[in-house]
């Protein structure tokens, strides 16, 4: 029973070895990756179910109790997430044959894929933080393949940066692993949670977290980190981007959440407080970055930057509303970036460019492609009907009711410059004249057009059917703003 | 002891900074390296050094080091070991494709 909370994990582990060995033949591959990942889909939804319904699943893998083994945890919130990764995963696997050169299928792009969602999936369920540091550097060596396939002059310069930015990173991470295990003698976080609220975390606990606040900002891409974020995203196939914008920040984003919830609670006033800044200043750099260009790829990876912001507000301010309004971004957010990431993706194959000084009048020729952008952006700004509104409105009511006037504003007005910076894509790219001179004759396929179409509609599903998520997201809140649930049901005292 | 030990890391770190904001990619390298050395030594250090016999199973021995932050070291070295070997191929690749080995002539759009 308990080992339900391995499966989510240990699947696409599994496929990507097999994968591996029919590499040569991409007809079984393509066959093979999609059966795996719908198999996972199906897992991952019937595990969620249960957790929903029967409470957490706790495994302690090996048989040794929780303190001293390997724990995986499958509590509500983690489960959400390994759910909306794998609908991500399944919406690329169907987009990846259409995008992908057949020299990058047959260079074990599936391999790394399904590498990279086994790193996401064991990130978001793992109970330990060294082995949250191990599935960090799982995903993160897939992400480097990844980004690196094809090995073109562009991909091979940021994939340097992007490699190094995170080797960096990591490493700090491996040092507050440390002196957080000098300071409290575990790894284990939901003792560390213990020990830490024993002693009231005293001025060296805080110290360590800040540092790891620095190392998981670092991943999340948050102000004043994220300068290395938006030009690496850009240079692989649209698809990896779709993955990478989705899931690689996301896992930064969780990792924040789960220890300024359940480790580092008694000092609000020092950590919760800033994060409420650095939650403003990342809005307004994101969206300066995302109005500051004119291809329209960089537009949607600047667009990564306010919405992290979007989330770590609400965990400043840490009320109910506000991090039931966090979580709902969270997966908002997730599935809206994929889809604009694979858009985008199609658009620039469509015209030939990413620039949109050179594009213009595509509405002519791909009126469903200008509509699914129309609707996109809306979703993506928080226009009322969609999804995006209902996380931005638990979001400011929480604000409001914690009495933080400057950060609603800019909310507000990031919000607006959103809209804008994605609305100029339609504007520029699908307005205007039929230009006779050009002639766009690439269609795309059905393969690039149905997963977007998918993940869009995920979207408005959970903006109109808001009173159907709402409650076991508001559960999700509750449960995190009493870690002493979490500490519980791992050490079962 | 602890002091000792702490402040060669801190050197380490020292180092490894200093050659990370270095212009040539072998040097940055390197960088990453001594940075990894220094982690680890923190992480050795932090298990408390020497209170003890190695952690082998021994019925004359009452009195063990701390195993985990050996198993922790162990890991980790393997994973850095893994990326720098990456990092290595990729360098040689950027090198060989943009006929540089220097950080500050790799940027710039002229280049793409």
């Amino acid at each position: 029973m308990s080992n339900l909370a391995i499966l989510p994990l240990i699947i696409p582990a599994i496929s990507g070895v097999i994968v591996a060995f029919t590499n040569s033949h991409v007809k079984t591959t393509r066959l093979l990756t999609k059966l795996f990942t719908l198999i996972g889909l199906a897992v991952a939804m019937f595990v969620a179910y249960t957790v929903f319904t029967d409470g957490a699943i706790i495994l302690e893998t090996g048989g040794w109790i929780a303190p001293y083994g390997i724990i995986l945890v499958a509590d509500k919130l983690s489960i959400l997430l390994v759910l909306t990764t794998n609908i991500i995963a399944t919406a690329a696997v169907f987009y990846a044959p259409n995008s992908l050169s057949l020299r990058q299928e047959t260079h074990y792009f599936y391999t790394f894929y399904f590498m990279l969602i086994a790193g996401v999936t064991g990130a978001f369920l793992t109970g330990d933080l060294f082995n949250l540091f191990v599935f960090f550097e799982v995903l993160l060596m897939a992400s480097y393949a990844l980004i690196v396939l094809g090995g073109d002059k562009v991909q091979l310069r940021e994939s340097i940066k992007y490699v190094l930015i995170n080797l960096f990173s990591s490493m700090l991470f491996v040092t507050a692993i440390a002196l957080l295990y000098g300071a409290v003698g575990t790894i284990n976080m939901a003792q560390i949670a213990e020990r830490v609220a024993e002693v009231e975390q005293t001025g060296i606990l805080t110290t360590i977290a800040v540092l790891l606040f620095f190392v998981f900002g670092t991943k999340a891409a948050l102000f004043p980190l994220y300068y290395w974020l938006p030009r690496p995203y850009i240079v692989p196939n649209p698809v990896v981007s779709a993955l990478f914008g989705a899931l690689l920040t996301k896992v930064g984003i969780y990792s924040i959440l789960r220890v300024f919830s359940l480790i580092f609670i008694h000092r609000t006033e020092i950590t919760h407080e800033a994060f409420i800044w650095i939650a403003g200043l990342s809005m307004v750099f994101g969206v300066i970055g995302a109005l500051s260009t004119n291809n329209i790829k960089l537009i949607i990876s600047y667009n990564i930057i306010p919405a992290i912001g979007f989330i770590i507000m609400g965990l400043g301010i840490f009320n109910l509303d506000a991090l039931s309004g966090s979580i709902y971004y969270l997966v908002h957010d997730m599935i809206i970036k994929s889809a604009l990431f694979l858009l985008v993706g199609v658009i620039a194959y469509v015209a030939g460019t990413s620039d949109l000084k050179k594009m213009g009048g595509l509405i002519h020729h791909y009126p469903l492609l200008g509509w699914l952008l129309f609707i996109a952006a809306f979703i993506l700004a928080g226009i009322p009907p969609f999804s995006g509104f209902i996380g931005k409105l638990l979001l400011l009511r929480g604000a409001l009711s914690a009495d933080e006037i400057a950060i609603t504003l800019i909310a507000l007005l990031s919000s607006l410059l959103i809209l804008y910076s994605v609305m100029k894509i339609f504007i520029r790219g699908f307005w205007g004249e039929k230009d006779e001179t050009k002639t766009y004759t690439k269609k795309p396929s059905l393969g690039l057009i149905l997963p977007i179409v998918g993940l869009l509609a995920i979207s408005v599903f959970l903006g109109i059917g808001a009173e159907f998520v709402y409650p076991s997201i508001e559960g999700i809140a509750e449960y995190l703003l009493d870690p002493q649930i979490y500490i519980d049901s791992v050490l079962k005292e | 002891m602890e002091y000792i030990i702490l402040i060669l890391a801190g050197i380490l770190f020292a180092t490894a900074v200093y050659n990370l904001l270095q212009k040539q990619l072998l040097r940055i390298i390197i960088g990453t390296v001594l940075l990894s050395h220094g982690a680890h030594l923190v992480i050795l250090t932090m298990g408390k050094l020497k209170r003890g016999q190695p952690p082998i199973l021994d019925d004359a021995v009452v009195n063990y080091t701390d195993p985990l932050p050996q198993a922790l070291i162990l890991t980790s070295i393997v994973i850095s070991f893994g990326i720098t070997s990456l990092l290595l191929v990729l360098a040689y690749r950027t090198a060989q494709e943009n006929k540089t080995d220097n950080m500050e002539e790799m940027r710039g759009e002229s280049n793409e």
